[in-house]
């Protein structure tokens, strides 16, 4: 496989090869030294069109875990602003002989335009409402780690899963399992179009309480061209995970998020710094999955 | 073409003397440690270890490592190979560590081995045991132990099944 543009053409053994080479990332870095030389004299570029300080972060420390050489480009400092296009500056970057590329950008489908038109292996780190593969890669991973399985798993996504990349990427992923996967949020913020394979819940309570695994999705007030929700302290009032949910919750539940989460929005402090939290260890499993993208991609000679 | 160079029995009394050799040169189970490569080396690892718990009554401590980080030739543009964990639970400074692979041929594997145990501590010494040596060396690298020294082409196949994972213990050369 040259490139990751989304999980949606993935089989579930492609799948599986990434989480079970990702868990032998995992244990390189709970070493002292926290590196391998697999990929000692090749460079990555991270090309970020929108602001991302978590996932650029994320996939530069695991490249440079890997280490590889480390190029950031970014809308600020980039050319773009300039008046370039995305293939005039593909071009430019191919000049300096990449073998990887990690794109995010906010138009879906420009993460395949890339990959179409360079040698090198691109991952797409976000493409506007299209995907985010590696977050449902790591995501699959901490479940796998705690739960031991996907197989038999109730998972609620909680939110506004209409913008959000990270809950289209999760569900391509989780239907390749034998999940039972559940939509819950307002009538405004769930697709009208849902798959036959999901269910949908408009009550908190009713979609979560037998669940294993709750993931709750930040509000992107930045995609949102219209009036979805009335205001935030209404949404945690309705759909925020506040600790009066723990009466209801199964025992072993995990609350998962992406990041970066709002306290006092989706989420309420005491949940996201409870024990059946794994927001964090969803943070260094990132780390271990990248690297486990990047390892198994295979770039074409230039 | 097929041809078995070493039986079950065969393999049997080369690990007794390799055992025997390990702990002669080491005066004892001592501040050894056993780690095995991915995959066969893990496995006559393990065998090791029994023998010097029935020789020495003692508990050497035994890990795996899978050595794919550290190789000096991934073909960037062809497919990977699946990768085992790497399990060394124990710290290898100040240790005796004796690195056992199945096969020794052109020390490549060997070297990535070292540099591999070299992030993970400060071994007083490395010490390397094969069930088969079969020659062509491209680095000044030899075994300490050596099962079997078989001198063999470049072309020709040395195929090592044990019992954990094939069901029996055989050393075969492949002619084709």
């Amino acid at each position: 496989m040259k490139d990751l543009i989304g999980i949606k053409e993935l089989s579930r053994q492609n799948i599986e090869e990434i989480l079970n080479t990702a868990k032998a990332f995992k244990e390189v870095l709970s070493r002292d030294i926290k590196k391998v030389p697999t990929l000692r004299g090749k460079t990555a570029i991270n090309l970020f069109f929108e602001p991302s300080t978590r996932t650029r972060t994320s996939f530069e420390l695991a490249e440079k875990r890997l280490s590889l050489d480390v190029l950031n480009f970014s809308i600020s400092t980039s050319s773009v602003v300039k008046g370039e296009t995305l293939y005039d500056t593909l071009k430019t970057i191919e000049a300096y002989n990449v073998d990887y590329i990690v794109i995010r950008h906010s138009s879906s489908g420009a993460a395949k335009f890339v990959a179409e038109h360079t040698p090198a292996s691109v991952i797409n780190a976000g493409d506007g409402t299209n995907e985010h593969p590696t977050q449902a890669l790591l995501d699959a991973f901490s479940i796998l780690e705690v739960k031991g399985r996907l197989d038999g798993l109730k998972i609620a996504i909680v939110g506004d899963i209409i913008h959000s990349r990270v809950a289209r990427s999760n569900l391509y992923l989780l239907s390749k399992f034998d999940t039972d996967i559940r939509f819950v949020g307002p009538p405004t913020l769930l697709p009208e179009d849902a798959p036959d394979n999901v269910k949908i819940f408009y009550d908190l309570k009713e979609g979560i309480k037998d669940a294993d695994v709750v993931m709750l999705l930040r509000i992107q007030l930045e995609r949102q061209k219209g009036a979805f929700i009335s205001s935030l302290k209404e949404y945690f009032h309705v759909w925020g995970l506040k600790k009066e949910a723990f009466s209801y919750l199964k025992n072993d539940v995990i609350i998962m998020h992406p990041g970066p989460m709002n306290r006092g929005v989706e989420i309420s402090t005491e949940v996201a710094d409870s024990s059946r939290s794994i927001i964090l260890r969803q943070v260094t499993n990132g780390i271990a999955t990248r690297m486990a993208v990047i390892y198994l991609l295979t770039p074409k000679e230039a | 073409m097929e041809k078995e160079l070493l039986n079950e029995q065969e393999i049997e009394r080369i690990l007794n003397r390799i055992t025997h050799e390990i702990l002669e040169r080491n005066k004892g189970a001592e501040n050894i440690c056993l780690i095995g490569i991915v995959t066969g080396g893990v496995y006559l690892a393990e065998r090791i270890k029994k023998k010097i718990e029935q020789i020495e009554s003692m508990n050497v401590p035994l890990g795996s490592l899978d050595i794919s980080f550290y190789r000096d030739d991934i073909n960037l543009s062809k497919k990977r190979k699946a990768i085992k964990p790497t399990h060394i639970p124990f710290s290898i400074d100040e240790k005796k560590v004796i690195l056992v692979d199945d096969v020794l041929y052109t020390g490549r594997s060997t070297r990535a081995a070292m540099d591999a145990l070299m992030d993970f501590g400060r071994p007083a010494e490395i010490q390397l045991a094969v069930l088969i040596d079969r020659g062509h060396r491209e680095l000044p690298i030899m075994a300490n132990y050596t099962g079997k020294y078989i001198p063999t082409s470049r072309n020709e196949k040395i195929k090592v099944y044990l019992k954990e994972i094939k069901g029996k213990d055989s050393v075969v050369l492949i002619t084709q």
